[in-house]
Parts: structure tokens; sequence; C-alpha cells
């Protein structure tokens, strides 16, 4: 809605006024730059220190990253190695064949796309059961962002408290109040077992909390776009559909539905992108233990835990290279589907 | 109105202005339309309550176990409320210098006011120029430009780390707050940038023109037009960058951990589980502290940030 008038504004630069305004004012020059290369001179020098900020601090890094990933640089050998480039792929051979590295790729996968789903799901629940105003709106979704804009640490430690085996409320209820023989180490249990009609089903415990925290925690993200999505969208059709004798469950999945595509695809692939990449939270509530290791907490691992710089470097690599790919069949295979137009 | 018209007084879906303005449509007694009205109007309420619980409760939980003793909390572990009496000692605990026996919370406040107030205002001005020029000045490369930016966030935090880590290392300046500064910034700019581009968009050019006219420079127009007309915009760019440097943890953790006074509130927290003798009230007073701030904040300006953050988004 806001972009809209925006393009037009943007495509329509202020040349011929500005031309005309200092060809009246001010005395008659000839030489010197024309006003189009005025602006891009005075464009380029207020992006300069943009520029130079994300170029030394961002691009350089990466470039260097990938440098380092073909050297064997280690902690202990950084003053003397540095600038070795005897390049080698041992740091790849090493990573990849580590003992590990494939039980890692599975957990980030799960965790990335079961996450994605459930926080993108939840958001599109809250956002549609806050749509319509009522006493309260304000407040009740205010405190559906908290989640999301409270520090990772804080937040870590009370579901780590709150889970806790022997002083957490969960297993407290759970094992006064819910008949559970006893409690449970949900983040510290790597498989437990479920039974459900006389089935024992082995879970992935603590992943399941893990998934379920990240789920709890994003849920918001998605929530807020959804949420100014559905608020900026035409009523007309609704109503239309409504008279035409549409339930609220059709009009939901046949009009509201589709016209959240875009912005749920967007949503898909920024969550998707940044739980693939997801760091902190896994590492603050169970260092990446009990079966929860994903493949940035191994770089990170290789980083600080064996200094070898290198490996952490060819890991950290092979995850951006596996998210490319990722996208790039997202992208060709599903999104083709939805509007491109419609999509960003 | 419509309330009275549907019956329920609970729901508030089915019936728009619009609708009512229609001449009285017959109810149709029990249609599939009406149950699940019904049906969905009472759903969305236990989902409202659902939500508002599992989104508060954690933090009234952390409150809570924070003016508990730690005896009290391992006697009754499921206890909805401090049974009896209330103890702040554990925000004494924390806050108090190591040298009075407490765990320095002090400075380390001190340390991420600093941090995160630097990287709002370096990463403000930094970014006021830049979102500017791509929003009003025609240049090679400006579209490009923008989506390299983007781009920037395909790329995992600890594969940006790991050359930074090295860098900082290298030139000493791993510990200092500086480097983490700097760091932040460069982080940040590429968002704060689309962020405030989308703003100055929605300004009429005609302003700054007319600014022009009257043989304001640049600069001049940027500052005594653009921005005050951007103010919103910035306030919560700035309360954006603000919350990302508080809660930052990654890089706060691989730079100054063997630097102890130089520590944040969220990294004093983490290193503060680590030890056995810290109690579990105590590490949630401390989270206590850590989120404050935070949510003071957002709950002061929650609608400035919640459009700041979502415009240009109602397009999809």
């Amino acid at each position: 809605m806001r972009e809209g008038p925006v393009v037009g504004a943007e495509e329509r630069p202020g040349d011929p006024t500005e031309g005309g305004a200092a060809a009246k004012g001010g005395k008659p020059r000839r030489r010197g730059p024309t006003l189009a290369q005025q602006e891009a001179r005075a464009g380029l020098a207020l992006l300069s220190p943009t520029l130079i900020v994300v170029l030394a601090m961002v691009v350089l890094p990466i470039l260097w990253t990938i440098i380092i990933a073909f050297q064997s640089l280690r902690l202990r050998n950084l003053r003397t190695r540095l600038f070795d480039f005897s390049f080698t792929l041992d740091n790849f051979g090493t990573v990849l064949t580590s003992p590990g590295f494939l039980e890692a790729l599975k957990v980030t996968l799960i965790y990335s796309i079961v996450g994605t789903t459930l926080s993108i799901g939840l958001g599109l629940v809250a956002a549609l059961v806050v749509r319509k105003p009522f006493k309260g709106r304000t407040l009740v979704r205010a405190s559906m962002l908290l989640p999301y804009v409270a520090p990772v640490v804080a937040v870590t430690f009370v579901w780590q408290i709150m889970l806790d085996p022997e002083l957490g409320i969960v297993n407290a209820i759970g094992t006064d109040l819910l008949g559970w023989e006893s409690p449970i180490p949900f983040l510290t249990q790597e498989r437990g077992t479920i039974t459900i009609f006389g089935f024992d089903l082995g879970v992935p415990t603590a992943l399941i909390v893990v998934i379920l925290y990240q789920a709890w925690r994003y849920f918001p993200f998605s929530f807020l776009f959804i949420l100014a999505r559905l608020q900026a969208l035409p009523g007309e059709l609704d109503e239309a559909a409504r008279v035409d004798g549409a339930t609220p469950l059709q009009r939901f999945w046949r009009i509201t539905l589709p016209q959240l595509q875009g912005v749920i695809a967007l949503l898909t692939v920024l969550r998707f992108i940044w739980t693939f990449n997801e760091f902190d939270d896994i590492y603050l509530l169970t260092q990446g233990g009990a079966g929860t290791e994903v493949i940035s907490v191994r770089v990170f691992r290789y980083l600080t835990g064996r200094g070898d710089i290198g490996a952490a470097a060819a890991l950290s690599l092979v995850l951006a290279s596996l998210l490319a790919v990722l996208l790039y069949l997202y992208f060709k295979f599903f999104v083709g589907r939805v509007d491109e137009a419609d999509a960003i | 109105m419509s309330r009275t018209d549907v019956g329920t007084g609970v729901d508030e879906r089915p019936q728009a202005p619009k609708a009512a303005a229609r001449p009285s449509r017959p109810r149709p007694p029990l249609s599939r339309e009406v149950v699940e009205t019904r049906i969905l109007g009472v759903l969305k309420w236990i989902t409202i309550a659902c939500f508002v619980i599992a989104t508060l409760f954690p933090f009234y939980y952390m409150v809570m176990l924070s003016v508990r003793t730690i005896e009290d909390l391992a006697l009754d572990p499921g206890a909805l409320w401090p049974p009896s009496g209330i103890s702040f000692a554990a925000f004494g605990e924390v806050l108090r210098s190591v040298e009075d026996g407490g765990q320095g919370f002090v400075t380390f406040l001190r340390n991420s006011a600093v941090i995160s107030v630097i990287s709002v205002l370096v990463t403000l001005v930094v970014s006021i120029l830049g979102a500017y020029a791509i929003a009003r000045l025609e240049f090679f490369g400006r579209r490009q430009v923008h989506f390299l930016f983007l781009a920037v966030y395909l790329f995992p935090a600890i594969l940006l780390a790991i050359p930074l880590f090295v860098f900082f290392t290298r030139i000493g300046l791993r510990g200092s707050l500086f480097g983490l500064i700097l760091v932040y910034t460069s982080q940040i700019v590429p968002v704060t940038i689309h962020m405030l581009r989308n703003y100055f968009q929605t300004i009429p050019e005609g302003l700054e023109e007319a600014a022009a006219l009257d043989g304001a420079s640049r600069l001049t127009i940027i500052r005594k037009v653009s921005l005050p007309l951007a103010m919103p915009a910035i306030m919560a760019t700035s309360l954006f960058v603000f919350m990302i440097a508080w809660n930052e943890f990654l890089f706060a953790l691989l730079f100054l951990v063997e630097n102890r006074e130089n520590w944040t509130v969220s990294l004093g927290l983490s290193q503060l589980a680590g030890s056995i003798e810290v109690s579990k009230t105590t590490l949630m007073a401390g989270s206590v502290i850590l989120t404050i701030p935070i949510i003071v904040l957002f709950f002061l300006t929650e609608r400035l940030l919640v459009e700041g953050l979502t415009a240009g988004a109602e397009k999809g």
C-alpha cells in the first residue's frame, strides 16, 4: 500500500524542475558537471559511509572466510600461518567426514523446516484472532510480541528453569497433577518414549523442545507481518463471498488465505534462512547437547573448543552453500506457482 | 448493532457496518454460517487466551522466581505465586560489585548501555545518509546496492564471526567495546537503510524541491526538511537498533568473554549460569534486570516500532 505511490514518485526524479530552477536562479554555468552527474556524485558520497562499513565488516569478511577455509589455520598458529597461502582441501575433508556431521545436518534440516512451519502457522492463527478490533486488543498484541523482543539470554534461561527436572514448574505440574512417574529432563534427554494407545513411541525429546521454543519465540515475527497484510486487505471480496452465502471457514480458505500467499511465501524464505543459520537459541538452551547439535553450533565448537579456525570456516561455508541450494530449489519449484509480482 | 443481530454477544465477525446498512436479512436458524460463526467465535477467545498465557507466563514466572528464595523454590517448585514473603536479596547479589561479593551487573549494565547507545547513533548517521541517497538520488548501481545489502543476510552470523574474530584477535581489538560497536553497526545498517528508505520515499519530494529552490544545500535539506518529517521512522529505527544491540549474544561472547570488565548484561548472565554456586533465583533476578529495559522501551513505543518494522509490508 505504501509502496504504491512511492514507486511512482521514485521514477520521476526532480530533474526537470530542479534544472529549470537552477537555470532561472543562478548564473548560467556552462562548464562543470551536469545536474545528473552532480546527483550521482552526491548519491555516492552520501552512501559512502555505508559502503565502507558494509564492505569492511561484512563483504570482505565473507570473502576472507573463503580463503581461511582453504588454509590450515588454527588459533595457536594464527601469528605464523595467517598469510600462508598454501591452500589445502583438508578442512573440508575433516569437516565432512567427522563423526556427527550427517547427524547435525539432519537435525539442522528438521529444526529449520518444522520450526519455520510452526512459527508461521502460529503467527497466522494469532493474526487471524486479533484481526478485528476488541477491547484490550492493543495489550494482547503487545504481549504476543514479547517473546520476540525480549533478550534471548533471558528467555532461554526462563525456559531452562521452567523445564528443569527438580525446580521447574512443568515437571512439578506433570508429576503432581498429571501423574508422570518421574520428572522429564526435557533439555538433556535425547530420546524419550511416550505411550499412545499402548504403543511405545521413541521421540527426540530435546529436539522437540528446542523446536517448540523456536516456534514460541519467533511466531511474533510472522504474526506482525501477516496482521499488517490482513488489515490492508480490501473488504469487498470477503463481503461479496458472504453475500453469496460462503461460510466463515470457506471465506478463509478461498478468499483470505489466497491473498496472504505472497506474505507467507516471503516469511517462509526469511524464517527459513534465519532458522537454518540459528545459533544463539540452541546454544543457550542445550549447548547443542542431547541430539540438538545444529551445524552452526558445530562451527562454534570448531572455532572456540578446538581452535580449528580453518575447519570452522569450511563448515560455515558448507552451511551457507547448503542454504543457497535449498533457496534455489525453493524458488525454482515452489514460488513459480505464486504470482511473481505478488511474492515480494 | 451487529451484536444484537447475531445474538451470541461473543462474536464480532460477521456484521461489518456495510452489511448492517443493507436491508435486513432474515436470520436462518442454525445454518452452517451460524454454526461456524458461533464455534469460531468461542474458539477465537480460547485461542487468544492461550496465546496470552503462553507469551506472558514465562515472563511472570521469571519475575516471580526472582523474588523467591531458592529454598522456597526447592520446597514447592509448582507454586504459581511467591508463598512466603518477597525477597529482593537476589537482586542485591546480582547488582553488587564483585569486590562486595556480588556479580557486578552494574558494570555490565553500563557496558550494555554504552554499546547500545553508541551503536544507535553511529547506525543512524550512516543509514540516514545512505537511505536518503537510495531513496532520492539517481546514481549508478542504486538498486543493485540495495539488494546487495539485503543479500548479506543470507550468510550465517557465525560465518562472519570467524574472520572478524581472527581479525580483531590479530589487531588486538578483541575484548574492546569499540570493536563490538563496529560489528553491530555494520550488521544492522543494511536493515535500517531498508526501513528508512521505505519511509523517505513516502515523503513528498515537493517539500525538498521547495527548499532547494530557496538555495538550501543537500545536507541542509536533509537536516532541516527530510529529517524532521522522517522522525517517526527514525525513532522506530533507533529502538530497533537499540534492542538488537542490547540483546545480542554471539558476538559479545566471542569478542568479550576473556575481558570481564567489558561484559554486556547478556554475556554476564550467560556466564553466570555456568557457575555452580549461583542459584536459579539469582539467575532469574539477572534475567529480570536484562529484560526490564527492553520491555519498558517496548511498551512505551510499541505502536511506533510495529509501524516502522512493517512499513511497506501491507503490500505483501
